[in-house]
């Protein structure tokens, strides 16, 4: 189980994550991404990292009751991770979809990191995990996702702002920190798991057409399922 | 004497200082109903009339995860390895708020239970097993692990006969006499109720078995009588705090 993640699944499905920091656009342009595979009659499924109700309240009560260790914050998620993940990524993947994933496995292995936990303890816990077939990285600097974010709003999020961390206290300047670190991680992971990194800088529209590139090449040896290729859209992203 | 030659057993925890930890840590590990509980109650009010700081910790018992864990466990929709996480979740909890600080204040920690329960239960369930090994590689390494051993025979006369075996068709809302969980009815390895016991309750007790060298358990005879048991408890016990003690003595000499 431990290698999982190292082997490609074995499921006819798709699994295309992104990642990135706050404010690398990688939302939009997996959002961009499922409006493109939809018009051309693919079935997508699209997951959100955190979402699942099992976990959920114990994460809310432990920060209420300030409870949640690093450690224990840690392998909640990866609880939550797995529940999702045989609930409602892996059905998919069987059944041959395409499954669009904001955020993986990898962001847990910088932020986790940055909150103190040994980097390969948390490479362990995850190996379990489904290895993706794309993964892209939006890599952006600091002072640009700062903007992105900012822009439309006036003040950044307490865990945004990695403000329990005791950085700063001051909002922006805890995000930079915090960001910073994270943004770290992440080039050490891409570089570890051979992630596609994408200038997260340059122009929707231009990341946009990199992107699809990068999947048309992976669809070319897709073969949905008979009963998926039916001409109407049956699960809506 | 104490066996602990590490701190924790893998990674540890790098943003906890671990290094003034004078307490002791015991446990006692065994199979669902061969006498732990009442071993750990009797062992407690022995060790504090000998003047010990104790404290216990049992499994699954964490203010953050009980909750959960209960809910989850009446739900029957989770996957195993979920399951896995759960309980790291929830130990981990307990051992920075609970073992970690009594430890430091020099208490002596009575575990009901630890890490090898996961990882007897994630191994009877197919799970990789040094995978579940590194995932609880942030665990302190006990002092001393006393292994409660006991035969499939033996056991299945126990668990009817006890207390808990009536109270729980007759007094909780599950209505069974033997525990779904306890029983491995989440895999089935039998017919029904009684048969999916034995089973999986005999896989249990290999991969305890298994686990005795490997961990350096003391194996303690739990078929025999409670005062036979207990008495052999307190001598192991009794040796590792005695340990502790001329190690103290001869430091002031």
């Amino acid at each position: 189980m431990a290698r999982l993640f190292d082997q490609p699944h074995p499921y006819p499905g798709i699994l295309i994550i992104v990642e990135g920091i706050d404010g690398s656009g990688k939302s939009t342009q997996l959002e961009l991404l499922q409006k493109w595979l939809l018009s051309s009659k693919y079935r997508v499924f699209f997951t959100e990292w955190n979402s699942s109700a099992l976990v959920n309240e114990t994460i809310k009560r432990g920060k209420k009751k300030n409870l949640l260790t690093p450690t224990t914050f840690s392998v909640l998620h990866a609880t939550d991770f797995s529940d999702r993940l045989a609930h409602l990524i892996i059905p998919p993947l069987k059944a041959g979809m395409i499954v669009c994933a904001d955020r993986y496995a990898y962001t847990a292995f910088a932020r986790d990191v940055v909150r103190g936990v040994h980097p390969e303890w948390v490479r362990n816990l995850y190996g379990f995990a489904v290895k993706p077939d794309i993964a892209l990285y939006f890599r952006v600097p600091i002072e640009t996702s700062l903007k992105r974010i900012l822009n439309g709003r006036v003040e950044l999020k307490f865990h945004e702002a990695g403000m329990d961390l005791g950085l700063s206290d001051d909002p922006r300047e805890s995000f930079r920190i915090f960001q910073s670190k994270i943004l770290e991680e992440y080039d050490k992971i891409a570089a570890e798991y051979g992630l596609t990194v994408m200038d997260a800088t340059m122009s929707i529209q231009k990341q946009q057409a990199m992107i699809r590139d990068i999947v048309r090449e992976r669809l070319k040896d897709y073969k949905p399922a008979p009963f998926l290729q039916k001409k109407e859209n049956v699960y809506v992203a | 004497m104490s066996r602990k030659k590490n701190l924790f057993y893998g990674v540890g925890l790098p943003y906890v200082d671990a290094t003034d930890l004078t307490g002791k840590l015991i446990v006692v590990e065994g199979t669902d109903g061969v006498g732990r509980s009442t071993q750990l109650e009797e062992l407690k009010k022995w060790l504090e009339v000998k003047g010990y700081g104790v404290t216990t910790t049992g499994w699954t018992r964490s203010p953050l995860m009980g909750k959960t864990i209960d809910e989850a466990k009446s739900g029957h929709t989770l996957n195993f390895n979920t399951f896995n996480l759960l309980y790291a979740a929830d130990f981990a909890d307990r051992l920075e708020h609970e073992v970690i600080p009594a430890l430091r204040a020099g208490f002596v920690v009575l575990a009901d239970r630890y890490i090898y329960t996961a990882f007897a239960r994630s191994a009877a369930r197919g799970g990789d097993r040094q995978w579940i090994r590194k995932v609880f590689g942030f665990a302190v390494e006990p002092d001393a692990i006393f292994y409660m051993r006991i035969t499939i025979e033996d056991l299945i006369p126990r668990v009817i006969n006890s207390k808990t075996f009536e109270r729980r068709y007759w007094e909780e809302q599950s209505g069974e006499g033997l525990d779904y969980w306890e029983s491995g009815m989440d895999i089935r390895l039998g017919d029904d109720v009684y048969d999916s016991f034995v089973e999986y309750q005999k896989v249990i007790l290999k991969e305890f078995d298994r686990m005795t060298n490997e961990f350096e358990f003391q194996v303690v005879d739990a078929a025999k009588s409670f005062e036979e048991t207990n008495r052999a408890l307190k001598q192991g016990i009794l040796a590792v705090l005695e340990d502790e003690e001329s190690e103290e003595k001869s430091r002031r000499h």
